[in-house]
């Protein structure tokens, strides 16, 4: 223990940092404006996939492939993968510092949670982008209508 | 933080007024939605993972994605759903009133705890019966 004992009744200050990027800021900002870009991106698709039409009950293959051969469905969700994940992930964060009590619990649960973040972007992301609605060799009634014309 | 242990002590009679000064989180409203921020938080943060995983099955086959997805069409899962649908509107509503209590002030945090609740109910009401009608004609 090398550290200085400050004077009685100085003054808060952090410790002085070197021209470092405030991540803690930056952290609190993206949580506030990814939650403002989430709310319309997640009531978007809870309305279309649970309220139009025959809502949950209607969700299947052919549902979600003719959703995904649109770009702008395409891009609805990957746009709501990646910033629901890393709120949701940075969230989750917040809570290991608040009540994981010892240095090893907090660095194995906010590994776990880093490592389950960054998995699911990329298998989410590669799901969209490689999705194929019309797989082949599948029973014509799963597929959506539109892969008979091919 | 070692404090000197008398100046600990008078920090603390000082807190145990009736009204707690300058703390938002302290009894009352805001603690109750900062509880329920957390908590929906983190049934929203697992519901997500379980989700990604299921909808990626869409990559496997069209009968793998239909065996798993059909198991969120029955009545249990439909109440889960109506639960989940409850969560993130609160987490939703209430998010945007920390935005504006962070930007703007906390003057009204009290108020705009009621109002939250209110759309609340409100989105719940024009949500509910739709979904569960969906959900057990079935």
């Amino acid at each position: 223990m090398t550290s200085t004992i400050v004077a009685p009744r100085s003054p808060y200050s952090r410790s002085p940092r070197k021209n470092g990027v405030n991540w803690e800021k930056w952290g609190w900002i993206y949580m506030r404006v990814s939650g403002v870009v989430l709310i319309v991106l997640i009531f978007g698709h809870l309305f279309v996939n649970l309220m139009v039409g025959e809502g949950v009950s209607a969700l299947n293959f052919a549902f979600v492939a003719g959703k995904l051969s649109n770009p702008f469905w395409q891009w609805w969700d990957v746009a709501m993968l990646w910033l629901a994940l890393i709120h949701g992930g940075n969230g989750m964060r917040t809570l290991v510092n608040d009540y994981a009590t010892t240095r090893i619990s907090r660095g194995i649960l906010k590994s776990s949670i880093l490592a389950a973040v960054v998995i699911l972007i990329v298998l989410g992301t590669l799901v969209v982008f490689t999705f194929d609605a019309c797989p082949a060799g599948q029973p014509a009634d799963l597929l959506p209508t539109f892969c008979q014309a091919v | 933080m070692p404090q000197n242990s008398a100046e600990a002590l008078t920090a603390q009679r000082k807190t145990t007024s009736r009204r707690p000064a300058g703390t938002l989180y302290r009894g009352r409203e805001g603690m109750w939605s900062w509880v329920l921020h957390r908590i929906t938080g983190v049934a929203i943060f697992f519901f997500l993972l379980v989700h990604i995983l299921d909808t990626a099955l869409v990559r496997v086959s069209p009968e793998a994605y239909n065996a798993v997805i059909s198991q969120y069409q029955t009545p249990i899962m439909g109440l889960g759903e109506a639960g989940l649908v409850a969560a993130i509107v609160f987490h939703a509503f209430n998010g945007l009133r920390i935005i504006a209590i962070d930007f703007w002030n906390a003057k009204h945090q009290r108020v705009l705890f009621y109002v939250v609740i209110g759309l609340w109910v409100i989105t719940m009401i024009a949500f509910l019966p739709r979904h569960l009608i969906n959900v057990f004609s079935h």
